[in-house]
């Protein structure tokens, strides 16, 4: 063995103590931001999912005018929750795209039937790889995407009735 | 009364901790023979305080002792005994205190009972164990003091984390403690042998009933915590790569390497170096993971909230223990002589890549739970989940079992490659079968699971090979052991791969009467009733369930309300078929009258968690008969004296 070998495990383990202090004197913050606010949407083809809606592309995104992404599943509670408020936002005019997270086409369907459809396109992320490049952590999310496919906020969690002028408002500013 | 009994023996043991570190100083310093005696007595009887210390917190838990903070905070006066009784360690306090306990019996249980090793070796060994006891009992009795009176009394408890409140957390926790500070006996004799330059295959054989017992726990507590989370938390699934499930993984993965090549260092005198150092990252391992849990840096469903004042203790308890460990090792490994060397083709060699893949999971899984807060210190948020372990963890699993199946084929210092491809040529074909099989019949299913299925079916007639041409009776049970345990392996694979490739599943909302469908079973939901218990009441859904055989049969699933403190959880229901389980799960009411319900069917499920009781049966055949062989020698050796 070489000599400066035995020293490696010793190293290894300073730097996961020097990343324990750090974290233990960090004030915690526990929501899961991504780190693509302000940045464009990573480049992803979905297939359709929804009964005689399209799929969805990332260059979906880049007609010149601001939509909402929305990331759901129809397995997900809080989704079922958020759906009366995508409905108003639909109501006033915001093109809404959404994709699915490891769902099938018949419970889609199903769910949009029961919960209403506020989606212009949905794609299917079977694995969520495209959900885990945007850097969401979990169903439902929302982000506000501006006409040239830049992602301009998020919004972690299902949207309550208050989070509706904010979102509104989010939209304005992406114009 | 009970809680100052209590904290008096935890001083006390805390006294004699301090004490035996010292006569373990002067008795190697001044080369004292004569202190070897005391040290072993004082080691079991600090043993002895510690569990008298907790004997004292459990009596308060079932008094419900409301005069007693911890108890107020984690108990209430209705609660059935037995949770009340688990109640003693369902907390931050209350498991450090176990924690110490099992430290402090176990060194008690060194002192009595171990006699191969040298002298100077076992004292070393003693005060070792003895330092990492001071540093928790100081952490209990500074920061974390379980016996804390409240003053005045409030009328009643706050209750128990209604999640927790499960006969499977009674004994969860213990069972990996107990795994846990196993290792810390491995890691104090490979600090004690590491001090006095003795490391060799003596020091292995009295090291491995220790390794060999902590890895029974740790593989016990591991399958029960899977099958904990499984029915218990409602999601259907059987692993999350959660931070703590990776706090119990770590160190089982560094365990089992360790297991491998103390092996090949008691009998073929090899790897001397590579096994004093797993021996400190097994129990390295246990800290960090310990110190996850507990810190509450990384959110977790298990960790308790805690403040950082005691994450900061922990972190110089880590700095001095492993910190020093490491130092010691990379100062002393170049005294360490080589052992015995073997040609790479050979069954040492195949131990090795063992040793080198567990530890390649091992890093990944390390740097997969630390990344996040790494990522956190540039201001860059995110989670790591099962996609990422999946996808590197998995292959090189994958690879590990192929290793798995060849090592106990080959031979011992040197063979030769076509005599192995002759030997192992049943269990090529068996995968070779199994693959194209579900290739052909099963429908795509994926790679992995594929080569899951595959692998599962090469391993399981590797693993009975070494029985082959043998007269099973007189077979030594140690090998028995290793077959069974490979065995279990080969059958957890295939449990993971079958389940993970045909799982089916499907939500909806059903009226009364109304049919749902999966897999072959209609299940109908013919009611909701309420439902009262000591603490908490419920809804409980009656599903009648009707196969395509015409068989039928009843399931329960369950919302309950917690009201100390108030929560909700669901109660699975689950069928065990002999081909896999119905997973049924009641969600909320609807407002249109409906209710959610979630219906998984999960084809061979149970053969996860059945492997993971042979891989532990197989641990515990081999120790026993280990010893066995060890007595019938002495016996022998008396005999003929």
């Amino acid at each position: 063995m070489k000599r400066w070998l035995v020293w490696l495990p010793l190293c290894a383990f300073g730097i996961i103590v020097a990343v324990i202090a750090w974290g233990l004197w960090q004030p915690a913050d526990r929501t899961v931001r991504s780190a693509l606010v302000g940045r464009p949407l990573p480049d992803f083809v979905l297939p359709a999912i929804a009964p005689g809606k399209p799929g969805l592309t990332s260059a979906d995104f880049r007609q010149g005018s601001p939509r909402l992404l929305n990331v759901f599943a129809s397995w997900c509670v809080p989704c079922v929750a958020e759906a009366p408020q995508l409905l108003t936002l639909k109501a006033a005019g915001v093109p809404i795209d959404a994709i699915a997270i490891k769902d099938t086409p018949g419970d889609v369907s199903a769910f949009l039937r029961r919960n209403g459809d506020p989606y212009a396109r949905v794609g299917a992320d079977a694995h969520s790889r495209v959900q885990l490049a945007l850097g969401s952590s979990g169903v439902p999310e929302t982000f506000v995407v501006d006409g040239k496919g830049v992602i301009r906020a998020q919004h972690v969690g299902d949207i309550r009735a208050e989070d509706v002028p904010q979102l509104l408002q989010a939209l304005a500013d992406a114009k | 009364m009970t809680a100052e009994t209590g904290l008096a023996a935890l001083w006390l043991a805390a006294a004699l901790a301090a004490l035996q570190v010292l006569l373990g100083v002067l008795a190697l310093r001044r080369d004292m023979p004569q202190a070897v005696g005391a040290i072993r007595a004082v080691a079991i009887v600090q043993g002895a305080l510690a569990a008298i210390a907790m004997a004292a917190l459990i009596n308060a838990f079932l008094d419900t002792d409301l005069s007693v903070a911890l108890v107020v905070a984690n108990s209430h006066s209705m609660k059935p005994w037995l949770y009340k009784f688990a109640g003693a360690w369902g907390n931050h306090e209350g498991s450090m205190l176990l924690w110490v306990t099992i430290l402090g019996v176990a060194g008690a249980a060194v002192a009595k009972f171990e006699h191969r090793l040298a002298q100077p070796t076992l004292v070393a060994t003693l005060a070792a164990q003895a330092a990492i006891a001071l540093g928790f009992y100081a952490f209990l009795l500074f920061a974390s003091n379980p016996f804390a009176r409240l003053n005045p009394a409030p009328a009643d408890g706050a209750g128990l984390n209604p999640l927790l409140q499960d006969l499977g957390l009674a004994f969860h926790p213990p069972t990996l403690y107990a795994g846990y500070v196993g290792l810390s006996v491995a890691f104090s004799f490979a600090v004690g042998a590491l001090v006095t330059r003795d490391v060799g295959p003596a020091f292995a054989r009295a090291m491995r009933p220790w390794v060999l017992a902590a890895w029974i726990f740790l593989t016990l507590g591991i399958t029960a915590g899977s099958y904990w989370a499984y029915y218990e938390l409602g999601w259907g699934g059987w692993w999350f790569w959660d931070p703590v499930e990776n706090a119990s993984l770590m160190p089982w993965l560094a365990a089992t390497a360790l297991l491998h090549s103390v092996t090949v260092l008691a009998t073929r005198d090899g790897l001397r170096a590579w096994t004093v150092m797993l021996a400190v990252v097994a129990f390295s391992m246990s800290m960090i993971g310990t110190f996850l849990v507990r810190s509450g840096i990384l959110t977790s469903v298990h960790a308790f909230a805690v403040d950082p004042r005691r994450g900061a203790f922990i972190l110089v308890l880590l700095l001095l223990y492993i910190g020093g460990a490491l130092a010691l090792f990379g100062a002393r490994v170049g005294t360490v002589r080589q052992g015995k060397l073997f040609e790479p083709f050979s069954r040492e060699g195949s131990l090795v890549a063992n040793n080198l893949l567990l530890t390649v999971i091992l890093g990944i899984v390390l740097i997969g739970t630390f990344y996040p807060i790494i990522a956190g210190a540039f201001d860059i948020q995110l989670s790591v989940g099962p996609p990422f372990f999946d996808s590197t963890a998995g292959p090189i699993a994958l690879l590990l079992v192929a290793v798995m199946a060849v090592g106990p084929l080959l031979r011992w210092r040197r063979d030769e490659a076509e005599a192995l491809i002759q030997r192992s040529f049943p269990a090529i074909a068996a995968a070779l079968f199994a693959g194209v099989g579900v290739f052909l019949l099963g429908g795509p299913i994926g790679v992995l699971p594929l080569a899951g299925v595959a692998l599962a079916a090469g391993l399981a007639v590797a693993s009975v090979a070494p029985l082959a041409k043998r007269n099973l009776a007189r077979a030594p049970l140690h090998l028995w052991g290793m077959v069974i345990a490979h065995l279990g392996i080969a059958v957890s694979l295939a449990g993971m791969a079958i389940s993970t490739a045909y799982t089916q599943e499907t939500l909806l909302a059903v009226g009364v009467g109304d049919p749902a469908r999966i897999a072959g079973y209609t299940v109908r939901l013919e009611g909701v009733r309420p439902l009262v218990s000591d603490n908490w009441s419920a809804l409980e859904g009656r599903l009648a369930v009707t196969d395509d055989g015409g068989a039928r049969f009843v399931l329960r699933p369950q919302v309950r309300y917690f009201t100390t403190p108030v929560t909700t959880t669901n109660e699975s229901a689950i069928a065990t078929m002999w081909n896999g389980q119905l997973y049924t799960v009641l969600g909320a009411l609807g407002d249109d009258g409906r209710w959610q319900l979630r219906l998984w069917w999960k084809p061979f499920v149970t053969l996860i968690w059945l492997g993971g009781a042979m891989i532990a049966i197989g641990g515990a055949l081999s120790l026993v008969g280990h010893q066995y062989r060890l007595w019938r020698t002495k016996q022998r050796a008396e005999a003929f004296a």
